[in-house]
Formats: C-alpha cells, structure tokens, sequence
C-alpha cells in the first residue's frame, strides 16, 4: 500500500504557526491557503494540530475544519482539545475524518476504547509526543511537549494499539522544527511492535530524511511541516497573492524576512513524492 | 451535465460521521445535496447516498430506530439508484461480524467480514487506511467494463482513499464492479446490483478522480429521473420477498 505524504498544519488561532521543539512559534500564514496549496500538489492526506487547544481546553478549529472540507476533497484528522465522544462528533460533522487524540487519552486510556467502538478505529488517530531522554528512552508527553504523562513513549504506543487506536501519530518533540532529520529509532521501535499504521512526524529538514524514515525507521506515513511550509511561502501562492496572516498578533518574523532555519532545505511536495517513489516506495503520484 | 436542474440528492444522516465532505461533493459534482435523517424525505428525490464512518452495530441501529432502514429497503425498490459509501456500502449486505454478529439491510445477499491478512508485510496493517488502486473485476475471461458505470473515465489502477477494518463479500460474484488489493488479500471495491452501486472507498476524499466519480454519479441521477418508479407503493412487498429468499 502507498506511504502517505500528510503535510501538518499546526494551527494557533486563525493562523498556520510552526515552532521548534514545538514552542517559539512563528506564524506562516493562513491554514486554508496552505491546504488548498498541498491538495493541489497531490498530498495524500492533511493533520491540522490545534496547539493551544489543549491549553484552554477547547476545539477553536470548527470553522476552518468547515471552510476546508468545501475544497479539499482528500482525508482530513484533526486533533488538540478532543476529550469526548461528543467532542469527536462535532469534528467529524464539520468534515473532518479522523481525530487524533493526546491529552484525554493519557488521562483516561479507556476512552481510546469508548471512541472506537463508536466510531471505529479507523477513526480514532492516538498521538503520541516523545522526548528522547539521555539513557535512549522515549517518554511521552502531552500539551506540546510540556507535560510529563509519566508513560514510556513505546510502552504506551503499544497500549494504545491495543485499546483500539486505529493509527498512531508518533511525534519527536525534540526533533520538531529542527531540520535534523526524523528520529528514526523511535519510529522503528514502536513500527516493528505495533500492527495499526504509524505516522511518523517531527525533524524533515531535507528530502532524505523522508526516506530514511519510511526505509529504516517502517513509517506508513509521513508528517511534514517546516520541509514543505517554507518552500510554500518563499514561492508565494500559486496565483502570487500573499499568503498574510489574518492578524498582526504573534511572532510574524519569518513572513516578513522569509528565512527559515538554515537546517531546513524546503521543497515542493511533488518531489517529496518523486524522491519516495525514485528510492523504491509505493506512493501515490498524481 | 444537460441543461436540466441539478439532481436533487438525499445524504442520509444517521448520526456518524463525515456528511459535511460527502455534500460539499455532491455540490462540486453539480447535484443539489440534501443532509437528512427523516424517512418520509426520501421519496421525493432523484438518489440517495448513504454514507458512514462508524461501527456496523451502531450504524444499524440507528437506521432501525429512526425509521431509515425501512426508508432506504422501499427506495432501493424505487428503482432509483441508492449509493452506498464505505460502511454505507457494507449496510446493504445481510450481515457483519463487526463486533459480534449484526443485520444489515439485506439488500445485496452476503457478508460483512473482517479483512484477513496472512502475511506480516508491514504494509498489510488492519485497519486498511490510505490509497490503493482500483481495478476492474473479472467475469469469467473478461472485464468489467467500467464505461456503463460510474467509474467511467477513470483509469484501471487508479489510486483511491481507503479506511476500513472489513470487506464486503457478496454471494453473487457477478455484482463485483471493481476490486482492490490489500496484503495478500483481494477485495471487492465497488459493487452493483441493479440500482444499488456501492463503494468502500471514499470517493469525496479520493481527490481529483473521486470528484469525476461524483460527477457520473450525478449523471447517473439525472438519467434515471427520468425513468419510471417502478415499484414506488410503499406496502414492503419486494422487501417481504427478499427476506423469504434469504
């Protein structure tokens, strides 16, 4: 089956905002521009992450979920600030396919249950932030990064799958937004133990990195952010009408001055997908 | 699309899952969708679409109690073609093993099964979610021809959206439009039994390629408009049969 390029569009308020660490976050622009700009581009799927959702304890996402899902016919998960089944309703009604799920699924695992069984698996994406720990263990955390669960990060991927989570998203906090590249040892422990799909998000800083992580670390999909934002608004939108954020609020430096970290070698999504499929992977090309 | 109005399209809303995509496509394919959960609407429009996301168990339920299921057994014997998505293809087949054992509407004679893969090829996973190609179905030494059906125009070996733990197994052979591969197992894709056409995959997030199926759909509602009800009475009659066939 294809692996699956899924850009991430992190989302704070009415803005695409992208961190390092996942903190620090500059605004990039507006979602929908981004979106509509991937779709086109033949993305096999979008992740829009509400970063501050789970700090306020809210979904603010409904109405971009809604303006989305008019134009952007391919797979839609949404996670941030999803803690009930009703919750999940009001996602998916609004156009959304999947949620993914963090916070809520620490603090009460059986609700991974309770929401598959409701809305089947293939519905509940478990998400999962790991921080690399000096002694080559993988924690897990919720609220980008910040809160300590208490869980190793493999031993709870493993839980997780077994609670009825139909995918996990397993994010590196301390390769996010750093351009060094996915860490390929935790995907690989949790691929090898897992038989629900792992998407592996956090670190592509070059199209390599992109491969070595589907090849040595048995991704099933990829999550991009910094690779593919940068190149998208160094290039502009497509018609050439600035992708401006909506608000002057936030961190707007990047937009202005267009320098991404040095690390990050930005590209188009189609060569994502040609340098998959040219290194032997099964993807879909459009 | 002639130039008569758009076909009007009932979603069948039964409380799971993703009816926003599903009628922002209809919209881009040129029908006029119409999100409803009331029984007695279905008989005033071109087609239905029953769409799902969900478990088989849940899902039937709630047709059952809110008066669906009957609606859309009476409208299936309209005549008029009923299109049923992903676990809205799997609810027209006679039972499930989702999570024990289950009735569905029994309109097309089979079952619903989980997907059984052998090999541990990494990329064989249950749930099946993500792209896979669609091709046409054998019947005896030949294809399935997919010009007279709503996969017109669309390449054999056409990447489509796929998110499902089951597969459809219909009794019939000769129903199975297009099949699909996942692992090591081959499954049925797309199905047809006279106005009932069926498909597990999603169409409204399959891209560019999945809107044209929307569009022959759509054709497909405006052709048979058209065409006279055939067996509108709502006395239940086909359906007492079919349930003394099964």
């Amino acid at each position: 089956m294809s692996v699956r390029v899924i850009p991430r569009l992190d989302i704070k308020g009415p803005n695409l905002v992208k961190g390092v660490h996942m903190e620090g976050l500059r605004v990039l622009g507006k979602p929908e521009q981004f979106a509509r700009h991937y779709y086109e581009s033949g993305a096999d799927e979008l992740l829009y992450m509400d970063v501050v959702a789970s700090l306020y304890g809210r979904n603010s996402l409904l109405d971009l979920i809604e303006r989305t899902a008019r134009e952007v016919f391919i797979p839609l998960t949404v996670g941030g600030g999803i803690r009930s089944v009703a919750d999940i309703r009001r996602v998916l009604r609004a156009g959304a396919d999947k949620v993914a799920i963090n916070t809520e699924a620490v603090r009460r695992p059986e609700f991974i249950c309770e929401a598959a069984h409701v809305f089947g698996s293939s519905t509940i994406v478990v998400s999962i932030e790991a921080i690399r720990q000096s002694d080559g263990r993988y924690l897990a955390y919720t609220d980008c990064g910040r809160e300590w669960t208490g869980l190793d990060a493999v031993d709870w991927a493993v839980k997780a799958a077994e609670l009825g989570a139909g995918e996990l998203l397993v994010s590196s906090v301390d390769r996010d937004g750093t351009g060094k590249g996915f860490d390929v040892e935790l995907t690989r422990q949790i691929a090898r133990l897992v038989s629900v799909p792992v998407i592996a998000s956090g670190g592509a800083g070059q199209l390599e990195h992109v491969c070595e992580v589907v090849d040595r670390g048995s991704a099933d999909a990829v999550g991009l952010a910094s690779l593919l934002h940068y190149d998208f608004v160094r290039s502009g939108a497509p018609s050439g009408h600035a992708t401006t954020p909506k608000t002057q609020e936030g961190n707007l430096e990047f937009v202005r001055r267009q320098t991404a970290w040095s690390a990050i070698r930005s590209v188009p999504l189609a060569e994502v997908k040609q340098c998959l499929w040219n290194s032997g992977v099964d993807c879909r090309l459009n | 699309m002639n130039g008569n109005n758009p076909p009007r399209v009932a979603i069948v809303d039964y409380q799971a899952g993703n009816l926003y995509s599903v009628e922002h496509a209809c919209r881009c394919a040129g029908m006029e969708p119409w999100v409803t959960s009331d029984p007695k609407s279905l008989s005033g429009v071109a087609g239905v679409i029953l769409p799902g996301v969900g478990a088989f168990g849940d899902a039937m339920r709630a047709l059952r109690d809110s008066g669906l299921a009957d609606a859309l057994i009476d409208f299936s014997h309209s005549g008029r073609p009923l299109i049923g998505i992903c676990l809205g293809m799997q609810l027209l087949l006679g039972e499930s093993h989702e999570f024990g054992r289950h009735r569905g509407l029994e309109l097309i004679e089979g079952e619903v099964r989980r997907l059984q893969i052998s090999t541990t090829n990494r990329a064989a996973r249950v749930p099946h979610v993500g792209w896979s190609r669609i091709y046409p179905a054998t019947r005896g030494s030949q294809l399935v021809d997919w010009a007279a059906t709503p996969l017109n125009g669309i390449e054999p070996g056409q990447s489509m959206y796929f998110v499902h733990s089951y597969v459809v197994c219909p009794a019939q052979r000769d129903l199975v439009v297009a099949e699909s591969v996942h692992g090591d197992t081959v499954f049925c894709s797309a199905l047809r039994r006279k106005n009932v056409w069926a498909f597990q995959f999603h169409p409204e997030k399959s891209g560019p390629r999945g809107i044209q199926l929307y569009r022959n759909i759509a054709g497909l509602f405006q052709a048979d408009t058209s065409m006279p009800l055939a067996g509108e009475s709502r006395d239940g009659s086909p359906r007492r049969e079919l349930r003394h066939a099964a």
